[in-house]
């Protein structure tokens, strides 16, 4: 049973072709990640599912009705968190979240135990006018707003971008919690640390899907030699890596350069000679397992490099 | 309906919690209507004038005394020869000289055609005109009581000004400030208010709820018709109480026009957010496509009548000259609905058009 169906779907703004077909089933009951950079074409696609957009190509069913034809269905189940504060600004906390739920025909108390967890946390502030409260507490009522009618589907638009590390963590909380209530949730982030908080994930990259999958299933799926990189003079040992005649890829990551070989058996010292030869100094090398950002890189990389082939 | 009611709850918020919105809603139509009312006027009091009296007779002094009693001249400058007179009107001194011949009072005693020279400064016509009307008019009554005893009989013109018997240019402003601050307050500010829901990203919030767009529409129509209809009442008791333009028709008929009028102009507000979605566009549209036409087309500074023939044609496509003509019949010359009924027509048929290309333009997605 899917709660989201995007099937063969492209879209354009003009010229510029923003998604190429996309294929997505999103199951009843799971939190789904689209990862990927920003001008991936994440906001679109979630754009389309929430009938905010009309696709060039394919169809969509969100909660089993079609987002062109039965798109009032949807508006009546759906709940929509965009990537931008989006709330009335003028409107103190309790006034947005009483607007809200009179739009959907319901009131605040009706659905009360559904954001009681996360609405608590700002009710200190309920008369401050939305525009004043912090990073933290803007998200957390918006969420509360997209949460009043008791949506079936939840769609996230990057909802921890420009959010401290604490509250991204108690975010993600309460999403879990949102998940064990039954509702579906598609969210979307350009934060790779993320996707293990998610059941399953998309990586999305130039309006292209490049693997669906658990995250688990990801990072077991990869099965590159995955060498991390350090030196006194970074950007010198990534420039040289990058002329070694047996790379496959590498890119910065972090304080290290993530790189890997072409040839599947091959020693670490042979690297770290040439690196020595070439004048680099006080190399660290070692083996490292992959993260979540390894496994997207990789993906990406080869892609890139397939293109270049073609 | 109760999602509708939280709707315009929430548009009244935004209006009262917007100090700049309020002071454009009730500050600007107050200090219009003092400012046209007692600051900006086409009426001419103590207008500077030089006399060159080469006659210097009991009769051109008699004259003179006359013309400085009217209240409308100041005697800037008494010459002595044509040069410091032509002197005086280079430098601006006056606005106006009254030169008599030598022997104007010889000949206005003998009844022999008495001469005398007005010359205005034509730089700005419009008061030279008005100058020259006050002039004539003086010398006219004066010759008229001189002649009483003599045989040469005069033909005693009178003029009437009707609806507005003392020329009085608050009675236009009224009606003209009326019309304006509707058009303002009505388009300018339903189209900024939408377009601000779509720049601030509230209206994708919007589109995605169950709300139907004819509710979204009407929900943020309501309060601007409300605070409209108030507007309008400020203006009308200010013009009634400080400047005594009187409202001689049906107080009933002229709200109801008020609320045609109302209805038009937000119609004409939203079909300028349909177009755009920033408040800048929506802003540059209501001033340069609305206000502007409205206040040189309506017929509210400029008369009509002496615009090029294709000027006047396309002044009809603008509701706010029906409007005027509307406004003007109830309150100045207290006309009934039979009077103005096709004015009234074609305003409703403005409304009808543009709300239902309002309505059908609408999008209900983003794009």
């Amino acid at each position: 049973m899917y709660d989201i169906e995007i099937k063969n779907i492209s879209k354009q703004y003009g010229d510029v072709i923003a998604l190429n077909n996309i294929n997505i089933q999103v199951r009843k009951g799971e939190i789904f990640g689209l990862i990927g950079p920003d001008g991936a074409g994440k906001t679109t696609l979630i754009r389309l599912i929430a009938t905010l957009l009309v696709q060039n190509k394919g169809e969509i069913k969100a909660l089993g009705y079609d987002t062109i034809s039965q798109f009032q269905e949807i508006r009546n189940k759906l709940g929509y968190m965009p990537g931008r504060f989006s709330l009335y600004q003028d409107l103190s906390v309790i006034e947005n979240l009483e607007l809200f739920a009179s739009i959907f025909g319901t009131t605040v108390e009706e659905n009360y135990n559904l954001i009681k967890d996360i609405y608590s946390q700002i009710e200190p502030f309920k008369n401050r006018p939305a525009g004043k409260l912090s990073g933290g507490m803007k998200q957390k009522l918006a969420l509360s707003c997209a949460l009043i009618h008791k949506p079936e589907l939840l769609l996230l638009d990057e909802p921890t971008t420009g959010v401290d590390p604490v509250s991204r963590k108690e975010f993600w909380e309460m999403l879990s919690k949102l998940k064990n209530m039954g509702i579906t949730i598609f969210v979307s982030t350009p934060y790779m640390d993320e996707a293990s908080r998610c059941d399953r994930i998309a990586f999305i990259q130039a309006g292209e899907i490049l693997d669906i999958a658990t995250p688990d299933e990801i990072i077991s799926n990869f099965d590159d030699k995955l060498i991390a990189v350090k030196s006194d003079n970074k950007y010198k040992t990534l420039q040289d890596l990058k002329t070694l005649n047996t790379l496959r890829y590498v890119y910065p990551s972090g304080e290290y350069i993530h790189y890997v070989d072409s040839r599947k058996e091959y020693s670490i010292s042979g690297i770290m000679e040439i690196l020595e030869q070439k004048g680099n100094t006080n190399i660290e090398l070692k083996l490292i397992e992959p993260n979540i950002e390894d496994c997207f890189m990789k993906e990406m990389m080869v892609r890139a490099n397939e293109r270049i082939i073609h | 309906m109760k999602r509708f009611f939280a709707f315009v709850r929430k548009e009244f918020y935004h209006i009262f919690r917007d100090k700049r919105t309020l002071l454009i809603l009730f500050g600007m139509p107050l200090a219009q209507i003092l400012l046209f009312g007692f600051a900006i006027t086409n009426e001419i009091k103590n207008a500077d004038i030089g006399v060159l009296d080469n006659s210097k007779d009991v009769t051109s002094l008699e004259l003179i005394n006359r013309i400085k009693a009217s209240g409308y001249f100041k005697l800037a400058e008494y010459g002595n020869n044509t040069e410091s007179i032509e002197e005086s009107f280079r430098k601006g001194k006056i606005k106006l000289a009254i030169i008599f011949d030598r022997d104007f009072g010889k000949n206005f005693q003998l009844g022999k055609n008495p001469e005398l020279q007005i010359i205005a400064d034509a730089s700005d016509p419009n008061t030279a005109n008005t100058l020259i009307n006050y002039i004539s008019s003086i010398v006219m009554s004066f010759t008229h009581e001189k002649n009483i005893n003599n045989k040469i009989s005069l033909i005693n013109t009178e003029f009437r000004m009707r609806y507005n018997e003392e020329l009085k240019g608050v009675y236009l402003f009224v009606p003209g400030l009326i019309t304006i601050i509707l058009m303002l307050v009505s388009a300018m500010m339903t189209s900024i208010s939408i377009t601000k829901e779509k720049e601030l990203g509230t209206m994708e919030l919007m589109l995605v709820s169950p709300m139907k767009p004819y509710t979204v529409i009407i929900a943020k129509v309501i309060p601007y018709t409300f605070l409209s209809i108030i507007n309008s009442a400020i203006i009308l008791i200010l013009g009634k109480f400080v400047f005594d333009v009187p409202i001689q028709g049906s107080l009933i008929l002229l709200m109801a026009e008020i609320i045609l009028f109302i209805l038009s102009a937000l119609s004409l507000g939203i079909l300028i957010s349909s177009i755009t979605d920033s408040q800048q566009v929506a802003l540059m549209i209501s001033l340069v496509g609305l206000l502007l036409p409205v206040i040189l087309l309506s017929g509210f500074i400029f008369p009509l009548e002496n615009m090029p023939l294709w000027l006047q044609y396309f002044a009809n496509i603008i509701p706010a000259k029906w409007f005027m003509i509307i406004i003007k019949s109830i309150m100045l010359k207290g006309s009934g609905i039979t009077d103005i009924w096709l004015e009234t027509l074609l305003l409703a048929g403005f409304t009808l058009v543009f709300a239902l290309i309002s309505v059908v333009k609408f999008k209900m997605r983003l794009e």
